[in-house]
């Protein structure tokens, strides 16, 4: 016994995988010491500023630039003219598209970028912006999607006029950028014809924005004489970055360091490659001095990636039962001016093919059409995996209205469909292979903790009087940690991500990863992992990220990716360190490899007590005493290639009130479930969940980018665009199963995407719901106060009776 | 435009500065005397990020002219922490993992700092009101007002 507790408090000692470590990045970001990329500051910098066009359609006439170029302190003015010779005027994106980094001739979008002036510093740049004049000829504009492929529909990229081979299919229609399909439409179409019960629902994923708090900016830094470039940028992918700052500018990548700085917050924002990058890059090869360009909350929210902007149609074909025959999704997905979408190569809908869910669905067939509209370019993951928020949201929504037609009630439908325990690894139809999952146990789990009948009593009591009371019900499954490099690319780089870890003599840990944390705890996390494959304690271990002169190679940190595949590639390259261990070990104690055993910090021989070498002490070995024939040294690199993808799963729940005089909506009670496999750090776990959840809730509830016929975008500060603060936000509730993933190598799956993924159909379904007596089916986000009043005024339930 | 003169109290220290006088004090905070533990998230006042304490007030300093600051006592997330170590506030928002990217973090915790001296005995619903000009979009607030209670404690005990 007494050893036993040895071990134990040996192991608690290393806090490892398992443990709620404090955080190692919190003592700089509380004492104001965090480095963020407008803190960078260096001698002879200048600033940049966009010229952004007010109209969302129009041809340029002129740009006249003298009277910006005489103010003093502005040093250039540049427009796509200037970056022609140079061949930077366009430049391409993650899609197979291009992308006009400063308007060429006619803008696209409201708030594009027509021109940049370089200035001693901010304040003289946004003076001179005000100095330029652009003269614009107003064009026809585009704004609805289902419009765009009208015969009489403006042509909106001229570039591409007669070019009907798109990057994924060909194009039937100037404004159509591409058709993708999964499935066997046939098949599918079939059961549907013979199908006992079908049901169909519109619904529009509304345009939304991920806002972090920080904007997106850089700080490029030419240095003429040696011709090296350092750019300080606020990217989730800092090597990817530099890959295509080479493509583009012919600099090797050898002579480019990229450095992803701390990061406030990303959400999908910073993974894409913005003009005011490669404007403020130009600008400091051109002028020879570093070049600093950050945006404003208004430029963020209008032009730097948006998300979703799916027109969705899903459809069931059922039994009576309500088991499940096919599903049939269509698609019209709104990319705006440029197919800027931060995807894998091959999948123009992201992971839209996840749309099957939890359920076991025999035949399914997905079509999507990505058009172009007078809009700004994104469609990237925000909080999320590739689509996989529309995916889920598009069957969630799906199954309730399954489930009201059916007079089921929905968790019933649910279960009756899940796919089973015994089931696992399950192929879906569509093409995914769900690794592992137990959804019914998580559901009960859930039903019991809120008591579901009692709800359902509750609801019908409160129905009887009048007042309007919402269940909502969620059972997701995700697809993230993009991903096998056998499907998944960008920009033809297979989607790895990579550890190296170096074990110094005395003992203590650096590593580096491909990844780069955004306020997830990378600092904290890997340090976990590597102690516990280690022996050596969390705290003697230092993580870097960011810098592509010192890190591995990795495709960076978005669609939950970092601990599927950056965590994997962290677990085997400790895992090659220890074998290499090992035999150092049995060196030192004169024994064959085979005759010792790892427990918890070191190596002991079977069967002799107090035979043993430590880690530490195998450290120090490593560089002076190593068998013969081996390299000293102590490290290992590991690029991680992961078999599959990881699917985590949640029961999400929502109980909310309607007040009808006034349609505002409060959440009584939110219960979140989560299985995201092993668990590495329970207390940073259940903070991203609350973030997720709350960022959910912000979707739901009230984001939307709303766009009049001019396409003027309405909202753009944080004054129109829903960001909840500590009142609106509800209390949340996390609970959690473990099903680790049998592929991975900790079993662990990641988890920070879930709760936005989950909770934003939890909310519809519970808004919904609480009008489902009176026979509505589904209701378009954002529930807003204003959009659920005019609901219950349609119903007339505001006038007394 | 003429540069004016202004000196103020920042963190126990007497400084001055020559400023434009259009100059927003959070550019000043930043940009000249460098201390960029103050950020700048919306420049409209809505976020928060750029929180100071001004003669015992919270305010955004993205929407203050660094003029208006001249003879003032400021305190910055910087002057928060002294010789015994970080403050009550810093050290419960580590406890109760109260930030995550902590871009956000200075603004609440220099808007925590004032907060617990206006109410040193607050409710959940008082701190979700008294916090609520700043936003965050990593943690879901329920840490951070953990933290704020959990500060509150230690502060009640000192």
């Amino acid at each position: 016994m007494e050893q036993t507790a040895e071990v134990q408090d040996r192991e608690d000692s290393l806090k490892g995988v398992g443990c709620s470590r404090k955080r190692k990045e919190d003592a700089r970001f509380v004492q104001g010491t965090g480095r963020y990329t407008d803190d960078f500051k260096f001698p002879g910098m200048l600033f940049a500023d966009m010229v952004r066009s007010p109209y969302a359609h129009a041809r340029i006439k002129s740009i006249n630039k003298e009277k910006a170029l005489a103010l003093p302190g502005v040093h250039a003015v540049l427009t796509a003219d200037d970056l022609k010779p140079l061949n930077l005027h366009w430049m391409p994106t993650l899609a197979g598209d291009v992308q006009a980094v400063l308007a060429d001739e006619k803008v696209h979008f409201q708030y594009q970028e027509v021109a940049v002036v370089i200035a001693d510093d901010r304040y003289i740049a946004a003076d001179a912006i005000e100095l330029v004049e652009v003269e614009y000829e107003e064009l026809e504009v585009l704004v609805d999607a289902h419009r765009a492929m009208d015969s009489d529909a403006p042509v909106l990229r001229e570039d591409l006029v007669g070019k009907m081979d798109g990057a994924h299919s060909k194009r039937v229609h100037d404004n159509h950028i591409f058709n993708w399909q999964a499935g066997d439409k046939e098949a599918t179409d079939r059961v549907f014809e013979q199908a006992e019960v079908t049901v169909k629902q519109d619904m529009y994923y509304p345009r939304v924005h991920p806002c972090p708090m920080e904007t997106c900016g850089c700080v490029a830094s030419f240095d003429k004489i040696n011709e090296h470039l350092t750019v300080h940028i606020t990217s989730q992918a800092p090597h990817v970055v530099r890959t295509v700052v080479s493509m583009l500018s012919g600099i090797p990548e050898s002579k480019i360091r990229i450095i992803s700085p701390d990061i406030g917050g990303g959400f999908g924002n910073k993974v894409g490659i913005y003009p005011g990058y490669v404007v403020s890059i130009v600008a400091s090869i051109v002028l020879g001095v570093p070049v600093k360009w950050v945006e404003d909350r208004m430029e963020n929210i209008s032009t730097t990636a948006f998300a979703r902007d799916y027109h969705m149609t899903g459809e069931i074909a059922a039994d009576k039962e309500g088991r499940i025959k096919a599903l049939r999704v269509n698609v019209l997905a709104d990319h705006g001016a440029f197919d800027a979408c931060a995807d894998p190569s091959k999948f123009p809908a992201g992971l839209m093919h996840i749309c099957t869910g939890s359920y076991d669905v025999p035949v399914a067939h997905l079509n999507v059409d990505g058009v172009y509209t007078n809009k700004a370019p994104g469609g990237v993951a925000y909080r999320c995996s590739f689509r996989v928020t529309e995916a889920v949201y598009v069957i969630e929504r799906t199954m309730d209205v399954l489930a009201q037609k059916l007079g089921i009630d929905k968790a019933e439908l649910r279960r009756r469909n899940f796919v089973k325990v015994e089931q696992f690894p399950y192929k879906t139809c569509l093409g995914w292979e769900l690794d592992s999952g137990d959804y019914h146990t998580a559901l009960e789990k859930v039903l019991n903790a809120v008591d579901y009948d009692a709800l359902r009593k509750e609801q019908q009591e409160k129905r009887a009087q009048g007042e309007l009371m919402g269940i909502g019900l969620c059972t997701f499954t995700e697809i993230v940690g993009a991903g096998p490099s056998r499907n998944c690319d960008i920009l033809g780089v297979g989607m790895f991500d990579s550890a190296e870890i170096r074990v110094h003599p005395t003992g203590s840990v650096m590593a580096r990863m491909g990844t780069i944390t955004q306020g997830q705890g990378h600092q904290t996390t890997y340090a976990q992992i590597i102690a516990s494959e280690l022996g050596i304690s969390s705290d003697e271990i230092s993580i870097e990220e960011g810098d592509t002169d010192t890190a591995p190679y990795g495709l960076g940190t978005y669609g939950s990716r970092s601990t599927p595949v950056g965590g994997a590639a962290t677990a085997v390259a400790a895992r090659k360190i220890r074998a290499k261990a090992q035999k150092i070990a049995a060196h030192l104690l004169e024994v064959s490899e085979n005759d010792l055993e790892w427990e918890v910090d070191r190596f002991k021989v079977k069967g002799v007590p107090g035979q043993e070498k430590t880690m530490k002490e195998v450290a120090w070995a490593a560089y002076n005493n190593v068998p013969e024939g081996m390299e000293p040294g102590l490290e290992a690199v590991d690029y991680y290639d992961p078999p599959n993808f990881t699917y985590p799963f949640g029961i999400y729940l929502c109980v909310l009130d309607i007040d009808k005089r006034t349609g505002e909506t409060t959440v009584r009670r939110f219960y979140a479930l989560d299985d995201c496999g092993t668990r590495i750090n329970p207390m940073i776990i259940e903070g991203q969940i609350h973030g997720g959840l709350t960022e959910g809730f912000a979707v739901a509830m009230g984001q939307e980018m709303p766009f009049d016929e001019q396409g003027n975008l309405l909202g753009n500060t944080l004054m129109d665009y829903f960001v909840p603060t500590f009142v609106e936000t509800p209390h949340w509730e996390t609970d959690y199963t473990v099903t680790p993933s049998p592929h991975h190598p900790l079993g662990a799956k990641g988890v920070a995407e879930s709760p936005h993924v989950g909770s934003i159909p939890c909310f519809t379904s519970a808004i919904v719901d609480a009008f489902a007596h009176l026979d509505v089916t589904h209701m378009d986000m954002p529930h807003s106060a204003w959009r659920v009043w005019q609901k219950v005024h349609e119903l007339g339930l505001d006038t007394p009776a | 435009m003429a540069k004016q003169h202004v000196s103020f109290n920042l963190n126990g220290k007497q400084v001055d500065a020559l400023v434009e006088p259009r100059e927003l004090l959070v550019h000043t905070i930043r940009e000249t005397l460098s201390l960029t533990g103050t950020h700048i998230g919306c420049e409209s006042s809505h976020c928060g990020a750029c929180t100071v304490d001004l003669d015992g007030k919270s305010v955004k300093s993205c929407t203050v002219l660094s003029m208006q600051a001249d003879g003032s006592e400021l305190k910055t997330v910087e002057g928060l922490a002294d010789a015994e170590g970080l403050h009550a506030v810093q050290q419960a928002f580590i406890q109760e993992h109260g930030l995550q990217c902590g871009f956000c973090t200075p603004g609440m915790l220099i808007r925590a700092y004032r907060f617990l001296q206006e109410n040193p005995n607050p409710t959940e619903e008082e701190i979700r009101w008294g916090m609520s000009g700043n936003l965050c979009r990593c943690t879901g607030y329920q840490n951070i007002v953990k933290a704020v209670q959990t500060a509150a404690q230690t502060l009640q005990q000192a």
